[in-house]
């Protein structure tokens, strides 16, 4: 049953939703694809979604962006901003590892697929 | 000055870091000294910092001026004091086993810098959010320094972890959102008052806890979240893997007590039983697993991993126990074990060089051939399971006593089955060292061997062996700076 408080809660509430999403949709690719490359790219959206949560925490109804001027505000929180920043620079950095090691790993086994690597690798 | 120097002890590191990739200009064996001058300096200051907070009590450093809980405080008390020392001289001490082990690369060094940096500043910062950033730049350096393995299982061994490690920083990430949103504050010691004025039983602060708590498990390697663990350090070269088997999860462990005590504080495991049963259970389980899964292996490295998930639900267990006698065990295993593991991944590599046995067959009769590797192997393998006059005996010793306390008394009985399980596997390769007959021949060691052991190899397994004995006399040192420093998360 949805109710006219569900229905709010979805109208209001939508951002987050969208952050449980692309955390599921992230924590998915990670664990189910077998294609070490579409691995990191689920790892990328699971991180997404968790700058997404950061972003929503500091939006505030009809805020002005954190840049101080005459009869502006009130501004949303400029704190997550900063972190996500932060936290972005973080993933681009665990991205590119990620990758470096994916072409080590294809010009050595040929493969980018987990199951044959695994044959190979243990093997 | 010395107010200075918790920030300094990040600084220098990270500086000295950069230095060998500029240096690969004019030599490509600039990285060793490079990396020597950087942690001897880096030592000295430990030791002074350490020394101080001994005698003075808490120190703490406002970065950039900001003062908290506006801007990042660093804050060091017994607790990080005792764990930045570890950090500092083990480093410095792996330096002299990695002159010949090693890769030589100048890369390499920044590499073991950079992780340097990172864990140095795990262990001082004050800031929960400043805490994600050096446990993923820790994670970076690891990352790269289990790669740097020969063999391109390397590779595959540092994705999987790279992997599995993003996933835990980044719940630990998630957490600290819902922590934020809770209180809008990032400083641990206001986020302690602001979460107790938003109640510790509002959904928000129980899921901070389960989300930063079960992102550091990931890290600390728990176990149904180690799967990372045995593959990374079978693979690393010899000095990684002592490196990171002594440091990175003795770290994160210390980061789980750190967010336990100074941001939820005892009295949030107090009011949320819950979360307490549910750390003291998985901890119970890994204590057993790992152990059982150690008893099961072939490979030596393998098995001192699966060793390390079994010990470190020892240390999780102690702190979720939280009584002052249990969290004063937790300290002195997660210390004792730090320098017992790297010493023990250390004997293996001059095991393995003297005479090219890495698995547990290969053992057999090996004592005669590696004299000091099979000594020093033998006496912290003892050390590791409890023998008393060594420090793995103290720090169980405590735990059991907390646990007596608090009447928890399974975790008693898992301590002591687990106990069992540890003479299990390293008597067997006890016995096997010295007194079964060889299963591998002189010449074909010689043809795998090949690389020889140098007297810096030599001499971390045998210091390492005398300080798993001789750390037993700094116990009550330690008992006492943690009492006299952590008074608030000391008397529930």
């Amino acid at each position: 049953m949805i109710g006219p408080l569900q229905v709010d809660l979805l109208t209001s509430h939508y951002n987050y939703y969208a952050v449980m999403l692309l955390l599921g949709i992230g924590l998915y690719m990670l664990v189910e694809s077998s294609n070490l490359v579409k691995k990191v790219i689920g790892m990328n959206i699971f991180q997404t979604g968790i700058f997404l949560f950061f972003i929503t925490l500091a939006y505030r109804a009809g805020a002005s962006p954190p840049v101080v001027q005459e009869g502006a505000g009130p501004y949303v929180s400029p704190l997550p901003h900063v972190l996500i920043l932060t936290a972005i620079v973080v993933g681009v950095s665990l991205t590119a590892v990620a990758l470096a090691l994916i072409i080590r790993i294809y010009s050595e086994y040929g493969t980018l697929d987990e199951d044959t690597l695994k044959q190979l690798y243990y093997d | 000055m010395i107010e200075h120097v918790p920030a300094l002890l990040v600084v220098l590191p990270i500086v000295g870091g950069a230095v060998p990739l500029v240096a690969s200009l004019l030599s490509d064996r600039a990285g060793w000294p490079v990396a020597a001058v950087t942690l001897t300096a880096h030592a000295a200051l430990a030791v002074w910092l350490a020394v101080t907070v001994v005698t003075e009590g808490t120190v703490s450093y406002v970065v950039g001026g900001f003062v908290a809980p506006y801007g990042i405080e660093l804050v060091v008390d017994g607790l990080s004091a005792s764990v930045v020392l570890l950090v500092s001289l083990v480093a410095l001490g792996l330096l002299a086993y990695a002159r010949r082990a090693g890769p030589h690369a100048n890369t390499f060094y920044s590499q073991y810098l950079l992780l340097v940096t990172g864990l140095t500043g795990m262990t001082v910062t004050g800031d929960a959010f400043n805490l994600y950033v050096f446990l993923e730049i820790t994670g970076l350096a690891a990352y790269g320094l289990v790669a740097s393995g020969r063999e391109a299982s390397a590779a595959v061994a540092a994705l999987k972890y790279l992997i599995i490690g993003t996933v835990g920083a980044s719940l630990y990430l998630l957490g600290v959102g819902y922590a934020l949103a809770a209180t809008g504050t990032l400083n641990m010691a206001d986020l302690a008052d602001k979460l107790a004025a938003v109640g510790y039983d509002s959904t928000l602060v129980v899921t901070a806890f389960g989300l930063m708590i079960g992102g550091l498990v990931v890290k600390v390697a728990l176990f149904p979240l180690h799967t990372w663990q045995p593959d990374a350090y079978d693979n690393a070269p010899d000095t990684v893997s002592a490196l990171i088997s002594a440091l990175v999860s003795t770290v994160s462990a210390y980061a789980l007590a750190r967010v336990m005590f100074s941001v939820f504080t005892v009295e949030f495991l107090t009011a949320v039983p819950a979360a307490r049963w549910t750390l003291v259970g998985l901890a119970s389980v890994s204590i057993v697993a790992g152990s059982a899964l150690a008893v099961s292996q072939d490979s030596v490295q393998r098995m001192l991993a699966y060793s390390s998930v079994s010990q470190f639900g020892l240390v999780v267990a102690g702190f979720a126990i939280a009584t002052p006698t249990a969290v004063v065990g937790a300290t002195v295993h997660l210390l004792g074990h730090a320098v017992m593991k790297g010493g023990l991944f250390a004997a293996t590599g001059v095991i393995e060089r003297d005479t090219g046995a890495s698995a547990v067959n290969g053992y057999a009769g090996m004592a005669e051939r590696s004299p000091i590797g099979a000594g020093g192997f033998a006496v912290l393998a003892l050390a590791m399971v409890g023998v008393p006059p060594a420090v793995g005996f103290v720090g169980k010793w405590y735990i059991v006593v907390g646990a007596v306390e608090a009447g928890i008394w399974p975790v008693v009985v898992v301590l002591l089955a687990s106990t069992l399980l540890t003479l299990a596997y390293f008597a067997r390769l006890v016995e096997r060292l010295y007194f079964a007959e060889p299963t591998i021949q002189e010449e074909q060691a010689i043809a795998d061997g090949g690389s020889a052991v140098s007297p810096g190899m030599l001499a971390v397994v045998v210091v390492t062996a005398v300080l798993a004995v001789a750390l037993t006399a700094l116990v009550p040192t330690l008992e006492q700076t943690l009492i006299d420093t952590l008074p608030p998360l000391l008397n529930p």
